[in-house]
């Protein structure tokens, strides 16, 4: 049996985001898949030439209308519902970012379907593993076959589809009245010219303990000397420390770098969903019974404000 | 009446480490302590604000789970809540068939808000808030850390990967909440005397033309692959040791 998948691309208007391959990637696991990329925007140009070059595309379709400038899911849902229904397309994926899962579920009402989300294994057209209970259950999940199946993709389980493609790009219009009751004000993010916390392969995280925004700066140190992105625990989020954007955890980011440190954090259920595909996780607290040892790949019990500056050092 | 319609969801408590049933069919839910969904609370407690700032009359919960479930709207009761519905049932629904549930109760009750969480943190699906939107074709707005509502309109900020983006919506609107957007008080001893004298209407999935049965099957539930049992070391010097052997730094 073959399968007809549209991806919906995640972008900021000028580039493909990283998710968009992981999302790729997963989709290249259905057997038998073809697999177009569905980039919504005002101008397409830029992006839709990254999506051509992802390698597993057959067709990047753009739709181009200025009301695409920002990814609201009220305007964008009804546009790729009915590329999905006009496509025939029998599944629908995005990435499970913070855009796919604005966007997503909205689609799968509308194709009247349940959404699966964060798709972290396919194990057949329409059998996916996914994450209950903040990772601490893993469910196979068996969906029907006579409707389109829509899905989240749980990015820290994929590698990135390679480049190297040079799929056609086919613009079009879509026919489908777009509400104005939802509308674009502004976004503030932080660009701190550090690795993507959701990209990196080293992240250093910071917890409570770190006690301020400034003693933080002794996350970021070590974080710079070893070329690390920033995380933190939700703690260390609520308190001030840092922004939101650098929350890692069930309700956060889900991360899988190489290497995690995880600083002055006690290691809560929540947290360690976070981390759950993290290759090599360093714990640094002070506590020898915290929960993150029972975790840890590598443990160091003392006081951070001793060890982090001395780390930093040793690492030089 | 200007009505707040907010979500309870009962759930495994956040503090339980769930644990996947031998013969692999769901997690083992019994005699584990069940709470209102963290989520749901910060909706509820969300929706009291709102009222208590004169910009809604009334604030209603709604359920859908089993008999047990009247426990948690009890508690959202004595939280502030004036009045509960719960949709009895055993059956574990999925999203798309809570979401026409609430389209029917939310057709019925025309409220200007609704307050759902962000995600239940049994199933973590974070699909309810979008699709009650689609369904009633009106905006959403999902993990609200800060709203304001004016006439007919909200102001919303949502945490987003990139930080927190800001959205204007038109009344009546869908909002899922994150974590940041309050802190849900505590119940006091008089309010939950008090709660046992509000409203709690009991009401079946046939009301609103929704069947118990998932199109979706689960075909087993598992525990997550164990990580293996690290090593501890003494200090930065054995600890930059093992990072280099590993090839990691
Ligand atoms: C619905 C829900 C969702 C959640 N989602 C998330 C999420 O996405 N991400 C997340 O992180 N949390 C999340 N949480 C919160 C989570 O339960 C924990 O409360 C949180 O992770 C604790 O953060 P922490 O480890 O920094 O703080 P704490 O638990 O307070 O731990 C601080 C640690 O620092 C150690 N310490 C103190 N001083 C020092 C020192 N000088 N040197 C070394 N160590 C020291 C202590 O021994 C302790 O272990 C969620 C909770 C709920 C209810
Ligand atoms: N059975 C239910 N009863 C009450 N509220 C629910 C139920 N299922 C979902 N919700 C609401 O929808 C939100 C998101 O749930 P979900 O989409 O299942 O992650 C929850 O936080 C609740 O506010």
């Amino acid at each position: 049996m073959s399968s007809k998948i549209l991806v919906v691309a995640e972008h900021d208007g000028a580039k493909l985001n990283a998710s968009t391959l992981k999302a790729v990637a997963c989709a290249a696991k259905v057997p038998g898949a073809s697999i177009d990329v569905a980039v919504l925007a005002a101008d397409a140009s830029a992006v839709a030439q990254q999506a051509a070059a992802v390698t597993g595309v057959a067709k990047v379709v753009v739709v181009e209308n200025p009301a695409n400038q920002e990814p609201l899911a009220a305007v964008y849902a009804p546009q790729v519902a009915k590329l999905a229904t006009a496509g025939g397309y029998t599944h629908v994926f995005g990435p499970s970012t913070t855009f796919g899962k604005d966007v997503m579920p909205r689609v799968a009402a509308l194709l009247g379907v349940s959404q699966v989300s964060d798709v972290m294994a396919v194990e057949g057209s329409h059998v996916f593993k996914r994450p209950v209970y903040a990772g601490n259950a893993i469910l196979t999940v068996e969906v029907p076959a006579d409707a389109p199946v829509v899905a989240t993709v749980r990015v820290a389980s994929f590698e990135a589809a390679p480049l190297g493609g040079s799929a056609p790009i086919e613009k079009t219009s879509v026919d489908v009245a777009l509400p104005g009751h939802t509308r674009f004000v502004s976004r503030s993010g932080a660009t701190t010219g550090r690795p993507d916390l959701q990209a990196a392969s080293r992240v250093v995280s910071g917890g409570r303990a770190l006690g301020s925004a400034d003693n933080f700066k002794l996350i970021y140190a070590l974080a710079d000397k070893i070329g690390a992105a920033v995380g933190a625990s939700r703690a260390a989020v609520d308190a001030g420390y840092v922004p939101n954007d650098l929350q890692v955890g069930q309700t956060g980011k889900i991360i899988a770098p190489e290497l995690y440190f995880a600083i002055g954090i006690s290691g809560a259920i929540q947290h360690m969903t976070g981390i759950k595909d993290a290759r090599t996780i360093v714990a640094i607290n002070k506590d020898a019974e915290a929960p993150i040892f029972e975790s840890a790949d590598i443990g160091l019990v003392g006081d951070l404000f001793q060890i982090v500056p001395e780390l930093e050092k040793a690492l030089g | 009446m200007r009505r707040i319609m907010v979500g309870v969801k009962r759930v495994v408590d956040y503090n339980v480490r769930v644990r996947v049933k031998p013969d692999n069919t769901g997690v083992i839910t019994e005699g584990v302590k069940m709470s209102i969904n963290p989520f749901d609370e910060i909706a509820l407690e969300e929706a009291l604000r709102i009222k208590e700032k004169g910009l809604a009359d009334e604030v209603v919960a709604v359920s859908i789970g089993p008999a047990d479930t009247q426990q948690q709207l009890r508690t959202a009761l004595a939280m502030g809540a004036d009045r509960a519905i719960l949709v009895q049932t055993d059956a574990n629904l999925p999203p798309l068939s809570v979401a026409k549930v609430f389209h029917g109760i939310a057709q019925a009750e025309q409220p200007f808000l609704v307050l759902l969480g962000k995600q239940a943190i049994d199933e973590d699906n974070g699909q309810t808030a979008q699709m009650l939107a689609a369904l009633l074709d009106r905006p959403q707005a999902v993990s609200c850390s800060k709203v304001e509502v004016t006439d007919g309109k909200a102001t919303v900020t949502r945490e987003v990967d990139a930080g927190l983006e800001t959205l204007e919506i038109d009344l009546p609107a869908v909002l899922s909440v994150d974590l940041r957007l309050n802190e849900p008080r505590y119940v006091k001893l008089p309010d939950i005397m008090k709660a046992k004298k509000k409203p709690l209407d009991t009401k079946n999935l046939g009301d609103y033309g929704v069947t118990e049965g998932s199109p979706f099957k689960t075909v087993k539930v598992e525990p997550p692959p164990a990580r293996s049992k690290g090593i501890m070391v003494k200090d930065v010097a054995e600890l930059v040791g093992v990072l280099k052997q590993k090839g990691l730094v």
